[in-house]
């Protein structure tokens, strides 16, 4: 078995996710080859040889590489499928863009999303929102997968010492590039890999309210913040703070959940978190059904009160 | 310009489905089927380009079984002018799907074709991905505006840091994401005039399409349950429980 991941990262250092999907490839076993496709990424490319266990590092570097657009990355990716038996991303807005186009021209089914390996061809992955995890096996040539972050502890980011081997980039494909891009600036650690969540729903009224009333609490604990989609439609927050089935899955040691009721969709991204917490006036509220503390009162007596004693 | 939109027949979104008790899938008898939500949201861009940029064709596409007609007829009871079954009982796949999608797009040549950019049942994220791919087309995954110019499309994406802005080329494939709008609702009048729409059925053998499926489901279980969690009376009780219970701050 030969594994190629497709290293996720901004050009800069390496994007945490790429930690728990190379703990899946260790999982399906084989060599591991890391590609590192972007644009004057050559800090990139040494952090990847470092990984425990990767043998290689495929570095292709091409201004056209630089904004990960699934068209150029893909016909890169397509020079080397052929060495390989599986060829994984994480399950990253760039990974989940340009992996179907992989399997597609490869003529292969792709396993989305997997959250545990049974063995090299046999996976599961969540279905209806999670509330089904079906096991899947494929029977192609090759397997194309992307990896859910949450289903993997990440592996160590260092101890390895691959070769760097530098690969031509195909060429430009000129079918699109990024005119703009806006993205959300913060101190914040990053959702997807916080200990700590503090999560907004509807319940907060609107936007000043979401900030006043979580920022003091999301402060003293160190914390992410997050958000329902009904928070984010109403624009309390930008549309990357949205956690769910269709938003980003996470699964922090706390997940605080205030005015939040707990759709099926919000809980497909947080219900795995380690503890959770949820403060609503609803005593009926879906949320409690998954918290393991639950707190019926007005969050905006409850809220401040809790930022304050800590 | 000539839009195509798939759209899939799946559980209604407000269900929350059960396994089977032989684990072999999840309980589809007597349950709600709808048009997959981001399907909605993409008739509804097709429509709204369709105001925008006239004249224009809006076809709606359902592969599957023949109850899928429920589910195009919806699109055309949304202003769809026009509708495709592409008609079989086999469990269809992704790359099955884009396969015959591909099949129905060099028949129909259209400029763009907007999917969904999950299902809400299988939440494979690929259909447009694999679509493009085969047609060699360029995409635009998770749109959250779309702006047509003359030979390229402007689409602002959701992306994990934020929001990026694509140039792509048409033709195009792109993909919806929750806030690229709000889809409207069928008019009764609106529905009774869909009835009448054309609505062909194809068949996969026809468009010279293998939709054998690649991945095999070996079985389907329920999530693992979290144990019962309790309510706390107050602040400080919720804060003893995170400090000494659970030692999480
Ligand atoms: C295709 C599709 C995909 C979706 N994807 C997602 C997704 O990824 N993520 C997601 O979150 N949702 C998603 N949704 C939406 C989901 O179905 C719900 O509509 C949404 O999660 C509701 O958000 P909410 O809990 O903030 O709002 P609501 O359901 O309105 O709940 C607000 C809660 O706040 C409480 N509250 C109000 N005032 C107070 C107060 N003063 N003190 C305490 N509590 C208070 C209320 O009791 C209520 O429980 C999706 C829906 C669809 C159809
Ligand atoms: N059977 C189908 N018929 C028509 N369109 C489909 C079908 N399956 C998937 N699609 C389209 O592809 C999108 C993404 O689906 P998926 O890749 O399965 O998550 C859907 O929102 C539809 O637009």
């Amino acid at each position: 078995m030969s594994i190629l991941l497709i290293a996720d990262h901004d050009n800069t250092k390496l994007a945490a996710a790429t930690l728990n999907t190379l703990a899946a490839a260790t999982q399906i076993g084989g060599e591991v080859h890391v590609l590192v496709a972007g644009a004057q990424c050559q800090s990139v490319a040494q952090a990847a040889s470092q990984l425990p266990g990767v043998s290689k590092v495929l570095h292709a570097d091409a201004a056209h590489l630089g904004q990960f657009g699934p068209e150029n990355l893909c016909a890169t990716v397509m020079t080397v499928a052929g060495n390989y038996t599986h060829i994984l991303a994480s399950a990253t807005s760039v990974g989940k863009s340009v992996a179907p186009r992989i399997a597609a021209l490869l003529d292969v089914a792709q396993v989305s999303e997997i959250t545990a390996v049974k063995s090299a061809n046999t996976f599961v992955r969540p279905i209806y929102a999670g509330n089904a995890f079906a096991t899947v096996q494929s029977n192609d040539a090759k397997i194309v997968i992307t990896v859910r972050a949450t289903g993997f502890d990440a592996a160590p980011a260092s101890g390895g010492t691959a070769v760097i081997e530098s690969l031509a980039a195909a060429p430009d494909t000129g079918l699109s590039q990024v005119v703009r891009q806006e993205l959300s600036k913060s101190e914040r650690p990053d959702l997807t890999a916080a200990k700590i969540i503090v999560s907004g729903g509807r319940g907060l009224g609107d936007g000043d309210k979401y900030r006043a009333v979580l920022t003091p609490l999301a402060d003293k604990l160190g914390a992410a913040m997050g958000a329902s989609r009904a928070a984010v439609d109403a624009g309390f927050v930008p549309n990357d703070y949205q956690v769910g089935q269709t938003g980003k899955i996470v699964a922090p040691e706390l997940y605080i959940a205030v005015g939040i009721s707990g759709a099926i969709q919000h809980l497909a991204g947080m219900k795995d978190s380690k503890v959770i917490v949820a403060i609503n006036k609803d005593p009926d509220a879906p949320i409690f059904s998954v918290a393991d503390y639950g707190l019926v009162a007005d969050l905006f007596v409850a809220v401040p009160e809790l930022a304050a004693a800590l | 310009m000539k839009i195509l939109v798939p759209v899939k027949r799946v559980v209604d979104y407000n269900v929350k489905v059960r396994v089977k008790p032989d684990n072999s899938g999840v309980d589809l008898a007597n349950v709600k089927m709808s048009m997959n939500p981001f399907c909605e949201i993409a008739v509804e861009e097709a429509l709204r380009l369709q105001a925008k940029h006239a004249p224009t064709e809006v076809v709606a596409v359902s592969c599957g079984v023949s109850q899928c007609q429920e589910t195009i007829r919806a699109a055309l009871a949304l202003g769809a002018d026009r509708g495709i079954l592409v008609e079989t009982e086999a469990e269809l796949q992704p790359l099955a799907v884009a396969k015959l999608l591909k099949a129905v797009a060099s028949n129909e040549q259209p400029d763009l074709i907007i999917l969904g950019k999950q299902a809400i049942d299988d939440d494979a994220n690929q259909t447009g991905q694999m679509l493009a791919a085969l047609l060699g087309w360029s995409q635009a995954t998770f749109a959250s505006k779309v702006e047509v110019k003359g030979s390229t499309v402007e689409v602002t994406r959701e992306v994990d840091g934020g929001l990026e802005t694509v140039e792509i080329k048409l033709p195009a494939i792109i993909t919806t994401d929750l806030r690229l709008n709000e889809p409207r609702y069928a008019t009764l009048p609106n529905i009774m005039k869909a009835k009448k729409k054309p609505l062909d059925t194809l068949k996969p053998e026809a468009l010279g399409v293998d939709v054998t499926p690649r991945l095999k489901t070996l079985s389907v279980n329920e999530p693992a349950k979290r144990a019962a969690g309790v309510k706390v009376a107050d602040v400080a009780a919720l804060l003893d429980k995170l400090r000494n219970e659970a030692k999480v701050i």
